[in-house]
């Protein structure tokens, strides 16, 4: 199978997907954007592949066998999720490496003992919490090692320093250093291998569930991927693990997507981690202008991820926090600086949480617009991506004051829309072979 | 790295600079005035009518700006109570001045004898030379450039601008100098600046063919610093523009692009206007992201903040005062926001380029403020592309390469995607 | 220490409704005064004028309104204005632009930028872009300051407006009519003046807000009501119970263009200052002298602008006398202490700072700085600073 991919590298998550020589998508994966660009690009693709075989099992097992559904979701749920389980223990097991190997540093001498004991627990306490992590109901705030691995490895600590044990400050401080050099490891296993060990982590019964199941999975682990060429893009742009002419802006890359994903699409808004874009593009999705937003990050995700920072809740809570408002309060800045302040201020004075928290995301909004005006404006259908289109509240006050500056509008947001960039990039590593620019290969 | 390609013009200019500030160097000594002033309207041929030596405190920030010292001059300013807010090029200066005033060649620069505020098309030179005039016992003159606000230099206006050279200025440059003002040699140094303009409008007008044989921004700074700066007016500057014409109708026969520093530009791909002063502090890093990519600006406001001289103006020999104040009124800065359009979109035109970049500098409202809705007029009315990018002259913590790198590649990709398409 | 709050002064009665109709003039950014104005007389014309100054008198001469754009203030939200300036250009223009392209300028017939900075200079040609049936005009006042050049220049610039407002109204400047006007606008001056020197003797009876709103007014009444509206308040206020409290005296320089919001003014206040003098709105007693009311009132106005007028950090301090001039104020007005309050990202008056800064250092006097712009919403840090420099001198007399 010919496989295009195209890759995303944004200041948080870096995306990938895989095209087939149709164009469709046949994969999506997603990390998080670590210090090294090379090894998130290259997790990021892995995903993508490991996502497209598991889609390819699913035809298989839909159009192939003669299982039922509510089986077949049953397996596949299981499967997967004791792929990633399995990917989480080979992780796990480098950062238990790393951190034994940390303690031989001279400076513990006088509680090495100690450490490693606590080591031990700690990790015997992760994998417990993998254990019920990794079933196929459960539901995770992240499915990044450092978010599960960190989170598990918090409560163990706090137990243990609670219980008398090493403080709590050195523990997590372990995690931190060592948790570096993790995500800079990549996994060593193929896929075939991962994938025969989560088979053995499958329930018997579901194991002989599908006739031939083994011979299946053979089929879809021994099925050539073949990478033609591949596309980068993203925030991290100047320093993409790509040869120069692999690389498109995200810009080019992100008009391109939204017209794949919506073809009415005139004009488009993301509002990523700290940029925002707001690109006009013509009916075949060639980019006719743009904005960015200057040098701060006021108006951008990030500054969201300082107020909910603020008050102590989840970033996914804000925008269902902020459509409860009863009351329009009006924000002045969107300074990220002043961000916690103004919020703090504001309780102060008496203002609803949630009228402070829905004004703020119309402040982010009222930015947002400035540079849709400064691009050329909103048209129709206006398509809008990033991960602050997840945000409902943001939705709500795009949609306001939008519609109050140029009538009525066609908003477009798709589901998987964070991939819009990479969607864009592969699409171009298409192009670029149709029009007989040189397949490339492993990026540089 | 490669080392820069060097022509014989630029070696030239390279020893009339140093000259001039061996001049200064040794002005006391030598029993030479020192008159610090502003480039944008300035008024070097009366300068030379009175031996008078120009400093000119922008050029000395700019350079600076180049030679990596501004970061701490900035700060130094900073720390001396100026915000943060204002214009750089200001603070460059005092931190400059706090720091020995030693200028580019490493020498001490004089202290001023006079400080000529000739003040067109920026309020900050007002400013300045109040703010200067705290660190130094002399005088200071000022010239008030009426704005064109309404896009034209009305009779009034001219008057103005006349009166105050014939009465305020000539009588003061007379006291500070002890010499009489020649009216016959500023007509002859008027008729040699009139020589050298023909030729740098000769120059600059190159760049219509394609390719273009010079780049009129990055390469433009460097044509128009003898005529913008102390030697307007001098044999100096007619030969310079002589040598600086041939070399290019060279370039132009062999059919060879621009020259940058790191060698001769091999494929004109994009062909650009640009609005806006450049950031000096990354000034090769900056021109690289263009050349790289195969860009080359045909065309730039920048190169016309010493005067219009492609609209057809020429230092008259036979009206040698009205002349000067022409001249010092129609500088682009002074130009009004609807004709600063209208230049841009001519440009545009004529030069045939495939779009226009706005580099929004941070120190300078003069230009900067209103440049939004330049670039959305612009868009309007060429359908050209066009592109925004924000740095500042000489602050490089306002100078992000990732950020501006990322924008140009975006817009020349820009640009090569709707050529594709048509 | 602890900074005492004191309860508000509420003006009550008439002076009540003095100030409810300053207030609701102040609120009233889509200038439905003005359009009310206009509406008793079709040939009536408004010109709207940004700051610093502008000689309201020609406009006046012509039968024309001046009304005075000083920004949205912290009541309009900027929907577009934003897409017309980077982030590092003052605040005031974005939303001069919101309230233009909004149609909240509609009932002005003309506008004048005068000469304050680049910004506002460039502002204008931004106005002729997106206005084009509409008289813009980028007023020019002369930095040269001898009759014969900058005082014939100004002069010329002067009589264009007039021809231009004239040709609007149709009614000629006349000589006769623009003496008419100077002394209207000189009975503007004595009642504002005896309104400054009751806030300098007894700051108490004329809390800043009030103030300032009442200065505000006289940017869109016309002047007469304003004069009446003024000597009316000055007289009730006199009489009313307000009682002194402990705070110092201070003086505001910087905001003579970007205006602060008004609760701005009252946390100053609440936080221990007394403004006893300020330059807010400088545009409305920039001439505190009157103006010649006899001979060539073109001259006289001239002679006025260029050798009777307050500082200004957009005018050339030519006589080099901006120190003296600094420090003479703070001793006549008795203030305890120097505020610099400048709008964020205004070059004239930051540049203007240090020398201000070196000029109360050298003379002793206690000052402190902050930025603030016109929608500043969060007080916190000001409330704090300006209560530690109040608390400072009332304690040791110095900060």
């Amino acid at each position: 199978m010919e496989c295009y991919i195209g890759i995303d590298l944004g200041s948080t998550t870096t995306k990938a997907v895989i095209l087939d020589a149709e164009g469709r998508i046949v994969g999506r994966g997603i990390t998080n954007s670590r210090s090294n660009y090379d090894v998130a690009a290259q997790v990021a693709k892995q995903e993508a592949y490991t996502n497209a075989r598991f889609e390819m099992l699913s035809r298989i097992l839909r159009d192939e066998t003669g299982v039922d559904k509510e089986e077949r979701e049953s397996l596949e749920s299981h499967l997967t999720a004791a792929y990633a389980h399995e990917c989480f223990l080979g992780q796990l097991s480098r950062l238990e490496q790393h951190c034994r190997t940390d303690l031989d540093n001279p400076r513990f001498d006088d509680d090495r003992r100690e450490l490693l004991q606590s080591v031990e627990v700690i990790m015997q306490g992760i994998r417990e919490h993998a254990h019920r992590n990794f079933q196929p109901s459960a539901t995770a705030r992240s499915d990044f090692f450092r978010d599960i691995a960190g989170a598990a490895f918090i409560d163990v600590a706090a137990e243990i320093s609670r219980g008398g044990g090493p403080a709590f400050d050195k523990l997590v401080g372990m995690f931190d250093r060592n948790i570096i050099p993790v995500e800079n490891e990549q996994e060593t296993r193929s896929f075939s291998e991962l994938l025969t060990a989560a088979y053995g982590r499958l329930p018997d019964g579901l194991r002989s569930s599908v006739a031939g199941l083994p011979d299946t999975l053979k089929a879809v682990a021994d099925t050539p991927m073949e990478e033609v060429r591949t596309v980068g893009t993203g925030y991290g742009r100047v320093r993409l693990p790509f040869p120069k002419d692999c690389i498109r802006s995200e810009i080019l890359c992100h008009g391109l997507g939204a017209h794949l994903m919506f073809p009415a699409t005139a004009t488009v808004l993301d509002i990523g981690g700290q940029d925002t874009k707001a690109i006009q593009v013509d009916a075949q999705g060639v980019v006719t202008s743009f904005q960015m937003n200057d040098r701060c990050a006021a108006g951008c995700g990030r500054y969201l991820g300082y107020i909910a920072d603020e008050m102590n809740i989840g970033l996914h809570e804000l925008g269902p926090l902020a459509m409860a408002s009863k009351r329009r309060v009006k924000i002045n800045s969107t300074c990220t600086v002043f961000a916690g302040a103004e919020f703090r201020d504001r309780l102060a004075a008496g203002q609803e949480r949630e009228d402070i928290v829905n004004g703020l995301h119309r402040a982010i909004i009222l930015r947002a617009m400035s540079l849709l005006a400064r691009s050329g404006g909103i048209k129709n259908e206006f398509t809008f991506t990033g991960g602050v289109a997840k945000n409902p509240a943001a939705v709500r006050a795009l949609r306001e004051v939008g519609e109050e500056n140029y009538g009525e509008l066609i908003l477009n947001i798709a589901p998987d829309s964070i991939y819009t960039g990479a969607v864009g990039a592969g699409t171009f590593a298409m192009r670029d072979v149709a029009a007989g620019v040189g397949a490339n290969q492993e990026a540089a | 790295m490669t080392t820069a390609i060097k022509d014989a013009s630029q070696d030239r200019q390279k020893t009339m600079i140093a000259e001039h500030f061996g001049k200064l160097s040794r002005a006391k000594e030598d029993g030479r005035k020192v008159v610090y002033t502003f480039v944008p309207g300035n008024l070097t041929e009366l300068l030379l009518n009175f031996d008078l030596l120009p400093v000119l405190p922008e050029i000395n920030a700019l350079q600076s700006g180049m030679r990596g010292k501004t970061g701490d001059y900035i700060q130094l300013a900073e720390k001396s109570g100026h915000s943060e807010d204002v214009c750089t090029y200001v603070k460059a200066d005092i931190g400059m001045l706090k720091s020995g005033n030693i200028g580019p060649t490493g020498e001490k620069l004089p202290d001023p004898d006079l400080l000529l505020l000739s003040y067109t098309g920026c309020f900050t030179f007002l400013k300045w030379f109040e703010l200067l005039r705290e660190e130094y016992d002399c005088p200071v003159v000022m010239l008030h450039v009426p704005y064109q606000g309404d896009g034209k230099i009305t009779g009034e206006m001219r008057d103005y601008v006349v009166g105050q050279i014939r009465d305020v200025l000539i009588p003061e440059l007379e006291k500070l100098s002890g010499k009489k003002f020649d009216e016959d040699r500023l007509r002859e140094d008027l008729k040699r600046s009139a020589k050298a303009e023909d030729d740098l409008v000769w120059v600059l007008e190159s760049a219509k063919h394609k390719p273009s044989p010079i780049d009129a921004y990055f390469g433009g700074v460097y044509y128009i610093g003898p005529i913008f700066t102390s030697f307007r007016g001098t044999e100096d500057a007619v030969d310079y523009y002589q040598l600086l014409r041939g070399e290019i109708e060279e370039r132009l026969a062999q059919g060879l692009g621009p020259i940058t520093p790191d060698g001769v530009m091999e494929e004109e791909k994009y062909r650009i206007v640009v609005e806006g002063p450049p950031n000096w502090t990354s000034f090769r890093e900056f021109w690289k992201m263009f050349h790289s990519e195969g860009a080359v600006v045909v065309a730039s406001s920048y190169t016309k903040v010493g005067g219009l001289y492609d609209r057809g103006f020429r230092h008259d020999p036979d009206d040698p005062i009205g002349t000067l104040a022409d001249y010092s009124m129609g500088c682009y800065t002074n130009l009004n926001l609807p004709d600063r359009i209208d230049l841009l979109e001519k440009y545009i035109t004529d030069y045939d380029a495939d779009g226009f970049l706005i580099n929004s500098v941070k120190s300078c409202n003069s230009f900067s403020a209103g440049q939004l809705l330049i670039l959305r007029e612009l868009e309007k009315r060429t359908g050209r592309a066009g592109g925004f990018i924000e740095s500042d002259l000489v602050d490089p913590r306002y100078f992000s390469a990732a950020n501006i790198k990322n924008r140009l590649e975006s817009y020349f990709q820009m640009i090569e995607a709707k050529r594709t398409k048509g | 220490m602890s900074i005492a709050a004191p309860p508000q002064t509420q003006a009550t009665g008439r002076l009540g409704e003095i100030i409810a109709l300053a207030q609701s003039l102040y609120e009233d950014i889509a200038f439905k005064a003005v359009a009310d104005w206009k509406a008793k007389d079709k040939t009536r014309r408004a010109i709207g004028f940004l700051p610093v100054y502008v000689p309201r008198e020609v406009i006046h001469a012509a039968g024309g309104l001046p009304v005075g754009i000083m920004g949205g203030g912290d009541m309009t939200e900027i929907v577009r204005g934003d897409s017309y300036f980077q982030s590092y250009i003052c605040h005031l223009p974005r939303s001069v632009i919101e309230l233009l392209v909004s149609g909240r300028l509609d009932s002005m017939d003309g506008f004048l930028f005068p000469s304050i900075c680049d910004v506002i200079r460039n502002l204008s040609g931004m106005f002729k872009l997106l206005k084009p049936d509409r008289y813009v005009h980028y007023f020019d006042l002369p930095q040269n300051f001898r009759s014969n050049l900058g005082g014939t220049f100004y002069v010329s610039e002067l009589k264009s407006v007039a021809g231009a407002v004239s040709a609007m109204t149709g009614t000629p400047v006349t000589d006769e009519r623009l003496r008419e006007s100077i002394k209207v606008y000189n009975a503007n001056s004595r009642a504002m003046n005896a309104l400054l020197e009751l806030r300098i003797e007894k700051p108490w009876l004329v809390p800043a807000a009030e103030y300032y709103l009442l200065l505000r007014a006289g940017f869109l009444l016309p002047v007469d009501e304003h004069t009446a509206m003024l000597n009316e308040y000055t007289l009730l206020v006199q009489q009313s119970d307000r009682r002194a409290l402990d705070n110092i005296r201070v003086m505001v320089r910087g905001a003579f263009c970007e205006q602060p919001p008004v609760a701005l003014l009252r946390t100053l206040e609440r936080a221990g200052c007394y403004l006893v003098d300020d330059d807010f709105v400088v545009g409305s007693r920039f001439i505190p002298d009157p103006i010649a009311e006899t001979g060539n009132p073109w001259d006289a106005l001239a002679d006025a602008f260029m050798h009777h007028s307050l500082p200004a950090a957009s005018v050339y301090d030519e006589k080099h006398e901006k120190a003296k001039k600094l420090v003479d104020r703070v001793r006549e007005v008795r203030a305890d202490g120097v505020l610099l309050m400048a709008p964020s990202f205004c070059d004239p008056a930051l540049l203007d700072q240090p020398m201000l800064q070196e000029a109360l250092e050298q003379a002793g006097i206690p000052f402190t700085s902050f930025k603030y712009s016109e929608d500043t919403g969060q007080f916190q840090v000001i409330r704090e600073q300006a209560g530690t420099f109040a608390d400072a001198i009332k304690l040791w007399g110095t900060v």
